[in-house]
């Protein structure tokens, strides 16, 4: 039952990479701008799953903090990205 | 704390959460590189990586709470997180391709007036 387990990890892993790859691929051939953040957003939070596959897989805690902190770094910038293509500013005076 | 200590009933539901979970993440993926509009994209890639997180994060918290003998809940901080914020960068993002298509449909809109009237 272990061995479905560690198979069911791997599949579970090899589809955020896949996922990854793809965001990558928009994000390189987006025609918009738009197009490139929704690509970098994809992509950011994809990373956070394959970390939190590695956590699972090692059960190891430390895992949790980092894809805690991409999860707030990568909102802040696709916040950031989106407010400038909307306004032209990030922070309005 | 090796993988031998998981028991059954973490194992068969965790693991079929993992799979759905990476199922769903992949379709939307899919839905990003092939769909030909920008809403079609974000449509697709903001239901499958909401959906996708919470599966994952859900397995995880099943299996560290068997192999630590205790419940577990941290991981709940992610997927509150992940909740709250996925709505509001996709509506900023929508908010900012409606903004930029419409400049654009009024600029060849201004350009095509002008050439009329030149003419």
């Amino acid at each position: 039952m272990n061995t479905l387990f560690n198979y069911a990890a791997w599949f579970a892993s090899l589809c955020f990479v896949l996922a990854m790859i793809f965001a990558l691929i928009r994000m390189f051939r987006g025609p918009a701008a738009q197009d490139r953040v929704l690509a970098l957003d994809t992509l950011y939070i994809n990373g956070m799953l394959t970390l939190l596959m590695l956590g699972i897989r090692s059960s190891s805690i430390v895992y949790f903090d980092m894809a805690l902190l991409i999860a707030l770094f990568g909102f802040a910038g696709t916040i950031a990205l989106a407010k400038f293509l909307l306004r032209g500013e990030v922070i309005e005076p | 704390m090796t993988m031998n200590a998981l028991p059954l009933w973490a194992t068969l539901p965790a693991g079929m959460l993992l799979i759905a979970g990476g199922l769903l993440t992949l379709i939307g993926s899919i839905g990003l590189l092939r769909f030909p509009t920008f809403f079609q994209r974000i449509h697709a890639v903001s239901m499958g990586s909401t959906l996708g997180t919470g599966c994952v994060l859900i397995a995880s918290m099943l299996v560290s709470s068997a192999l630590l003998q205790r419940p577990v809940v941290h991981q709940i901080l992610i997927t509150m997180f992940i909740v709250m914020t996925a709505p509001v960068t996709a509506m900023l993002l929508m908010r900012a391709a409606v903004y930029r298509s419409r400049v654009r449909m009024d600029d060849e809109h201004d350009a095509a007036a002008e050439q009329k009237v030149e003419s």
